[in-house]
C-alpha cells in the first residue's frame, strides 16, 4: 500500500499549496507506515520536479502527454485514479484548490474511496478507519469526519499545514496513461491571471477593505500596504457589489473563504456574512473608526481610528520594519 | 440550510447538530443555480426541474422554488445524509431524463464541501465545473468562466454538463404573486431514494476556541502594532 500525492502546477511551477500537500502526504505516509509517491501532470521542468525532494518525497511520477497540456478535471481525475491503481495507492492526497475541488470527488468516485474534503490537520489512522478534521457551518464549527472505506481521498486546505523540509534526491518516472476521448470534451479558451498580484485564497497575509474607504479611487493606499507586506488585497461584499472592486476579491459567506496567517480589515464593520469568510485566519487586525464595530469582537488587535489617517502611518511603520 | 445568523450548537455529546430554534433557508448558492436555470429557460427555451433530497418538512421550500419559476419538482424522500448520498440521488434521477444542464450551488453553507457537482458529473460520466462565475449556453455547448487562484479561466465544453454556481452567475429571483399562485398547482413528485453505501460520517463537532479579547492599539502609535505582529503574533 502507498500514499499518492497529486501536485498541481501553475504554468509549470509548483505553488506553496502544492508543497504543503507534499509535506502533508509525507507525514500521512509516515503515520500509516506506507510508501509515498508524487504525481505531476503536464509540462514541468526537471529542476521544478526536483523541488519535490526538498519535502521528503523521492518517487516522482510524471504524465506529460500533449492531450493533458491543459487542466481538464475529467481527464486529470482519470489519470490520477489510473496511477493510484497502478501504484497500489490506497490513499490519494491533493490540495483543495479551485481545481482540486473539481478533481477530488471524481477521483474518490473512480476508486470507490471515501472523500475527506478540505482537511485542516493530519488524520488519525486506525486500520481502515481514518479521521480528519474540517471546518463546517461557514467556519463556526470544526467536524471530525470518519472515513471508513478501504481507500480514501483527502484534499488539504491551503495554509492549514506547514511545509516541512526533509531533503532527499528525486527519481522521476514517466507514466503513459490511457485517456479516453470522452474525458476531453472541455477546452480552455483563455486564462486571465493578475500575475503581479498575490493569489487571495493562498495568501499568507491579506489586506482587506470595506465601505470605510468611501470609493474605488482610494484603493491605492490599500494596494501599497499590501505590496509592502507581500499580501493579497480583498474587500467586503458591499464594495464588490458596488463595483469598486472585482467579485474575485470578495471575502465572506458568498465569496471566498480565506485562512491567512494575518488578516488586516480596514473600514469593514464585520457583518456575520463577512466573518464567515475570515474566521479561520490565525491573526486578525481590525482598523475602524467606530469602536462599536462588531469586527472588534473577533479581532486579536484593533485600532480605533480613521482609515485615511491610519493606513498612511501603517505603510510607513511596515516600511521601517522591512528596512530594519 | 440554517440561516447565516443562526447560532450553531450541538447535542448528544457534540455529535448532532442542534436544529431546535434554527431558521432554515434555501442555500444561497442554490438560489443562484435556480435563478440561472429559470433565466435560461425563459421564453419557452426549456423547462426547469427542481430536485430536493429531504423529508416532507421541506415542501414549503420546494413550493418557493416553483414560485420562482421552476416547472416541476421532485423530492427524493430521504434525509440528505452526505454529499455522496445526495449526488447518487441526483445522478440516478437525471440518468433517464436527458437534462442538458444540471446546476447545483457551488457548496452548501452548512457542510461547505464543494463535492456534489463533481460527484454527480463523475457518476454520469459528463463534464463539470465546480465553481463557476458565469455560464453561457448555446445549442450543444457551454462557455463557462470558472474561478482559479488569482484569476479566472474561460472554457468551452459539451452538454450535458454539471455546474456548481457561485456569485455572479445570476441575480437571485424573487417570486411574484403570479408565481406564488401557479406554484400551488405545479407537479411535485415524491420518489424513493436509492440505497448508497456509507463511506464516511461525521463523528463529532467542536466549536473553535474563542479569540482572546482584542488588544487595542493607539492610532498614533501604529509602530506598536508592527512590533506585536512580529514578536507576539509572529505573523510577520
Amino acid at each position: 500500500m502507498s500514499v499518492l500525492v497529486y501536485i498541481e502546477n501553475v504554468e509549470g511551477t509548483f505553488k506553496k499549496s502544492a508543497f504543503e500537500a507534499v509535506s502533508y502526504a509525507k507525514a500521512v505516509a509516515d503515520l500509516a507506515g506506507q510508501d509515498i509517491i508524487a504525481l505531476s501532470i503536464g509540462q514541468v521542468e526537471e529542476s521544478e520536479l526536483n523541488k519535490i525532494g526538498t519535502y521528503g518525497v523521492s518517487n516522482v511520477v510524471t504524465v506529460n502527454t500533449d492531450q493533458l497540456g491543459q487542466f481538464v478535471n475529467q481527464a486529470y481525475a482519470s489519470v490520477i485514479a489510473e496511477v493510484a491503481k497502478s501504484k497500489n495507492a490506497s490513499t490519494v492526497i491533493l490540495s483543495n484548490t479551485f481545481s482540486g475541488k473539481g478533481l477530488a470527488p471524481r477521483i474518490a468516485a473512480k476508486l470507490s474511496a471515501a472523500l475527506g474534503a478540505a482537511a485542516t490537520a493530519l488524520p488519525t489512522v486506525d486500520g481502515n478507519k481514518w479521521q480528519i478534521k474540517r471546518t463546517v457551518f461557514s467556519s463556526k464549527a470544526i467536524a471530525t469526519e470518519e472515513l471508513s472505506a478501504d481507500k480514501r481521498v483527502i484534499s488539504l486546505s491551503p495554509n492549514a499545514f506547514e511545509v516541512k523540509e526533509n531533503p532527499v534526491s528525486v527519481s522521476v518516472e514517466n507514466f503513459q496513461p490511457n485517456v479516453a476521448g470522452s474525458d476531453l470534451s472541455t477546452v480552455i479558451k483563455d486564462i486571465v491571471r493578475a500575475t503581479d498580484k498575490v493569489s487571495l485564497p493562498e495568501a499568507e497575509i491579506v489586506v482587506s477593505a470595506g465601505r470605510g474607504l468611501k470609493g474605488p479611487e482610494n484603493w491605492g493606499m490599500v494596494e501599497e500596504l499590501a505590496e509592502i507586506l507581500g499580501a493579497a488585497t480583498a474587500c467586503s461584499k458591499p464594495v464588490s457589489d458596488a463595483g469598486w472592486r472585482p467579485h474575485s476579491e470578495h471575502v465572506g459567506q458568498t465569496g471566498i473563504a480565506v485562512s491567512p496567517n494575518l488578516y488586516i480589515a480596514i473600514g469593514i464593520s464585520g457583518a456575520i456574512q463577512h466573518l464567515a469568510g475570515v474566521s479561520a485566519s490565525k491573526t486578525i487586525v481590525v482598523i475602524n473608526k467606530d469602536p462599536e464595530a462588531p469586527f472588534f469582537k473577533v479581532a486579536d488587535y484593533g485600532i480605533v481610528g480613521d482609515a485615511f489617517e491610519v493606513i498612511p502611518q501603517l505603510i510607513e511603520a511596515f516600511k521601517a520594519y522591512k528596512n530594519s | 440550510m440554517p440561516d447565516t445568523t443562526s447560532k450553531i450548537t450541538f447535542s448528544d455529546n457534540n455529535s448532532t447538530f442542534n436544529s431546535a430554534g434554527v431558521q432554515f433557508i434555501i442555500n444561497p448558492y442554490d438560489e443562484i443555480a435556480l435563478s440561472k436555470a429559470v433565466e435560461l429557460a425563459e421564453g419557452g427555451k426549456g423547462t426547469v426541474t427542481v430536485l430536493h433530497v429531504g423529508d416532507a418538512s421541506s415542501e414549503a421550500t420546494i413550493r418557493k422554488a416553483l414560485a420562482v419559476g421552476a416547472d416541476e419538482a421532485v423530492r427524493v424522500d430521504a434525509p440528505a445524509r452526505d454529499a455522496w448520498f445526495v449526488a447518487n440521488q441526483i445522478a440516478t434521477y437525471a440518468k433517464d431524463q436527458n437534462f442538458d444542464l444540471i446546476l447545483t450551488g457551488r457548496e452548501s453553507i452548512d457542510y461547505n464541501g464543494t463535492q456534489v457537482p463533481a460527484f454527480v458529473a463523475e457518476l454520469l460520466s459528463i463534464p463539470s465545473v465546480s465553481i463557476a462565475k458565469k455560464i453561457d449556453i448555446s445549442d450543444s455547448s457551454a462557455t463557462v468562466e470558472r474561478e482559479i487562484e488569482g484569476g479566472k479561466e474561460i472554457l468551452t465544453t459539451s452538454l450535458p454538463l454539471v455546474v456548481g454556481t457561485a456569485e455572479g452567475v445570476a441575480e437571485a429571483k424573487i417570486p411574484n404573486m403570479r408565481g406564488i399562485m401557479t406554484a400551488r398547482t405545479k407537479p411535485l413528485n415524491v420518489i424513493p431514494a436509492v440505497e448508497v453505501a456509507s463511506l464516511s460520517a461525521i463523528k463529532s463537532y467542536e466549536t473553535p476556541a474563542p479569540r482572546s479579547t482584542v488588544k487595542l492599539i493607539d492610532k498614533d502609535n501604529v509602530a506598536q502594532l508592527v512590533e506585536l505582529l512580529h514578536s507576539e503574533a509572529k505573523v510577520i
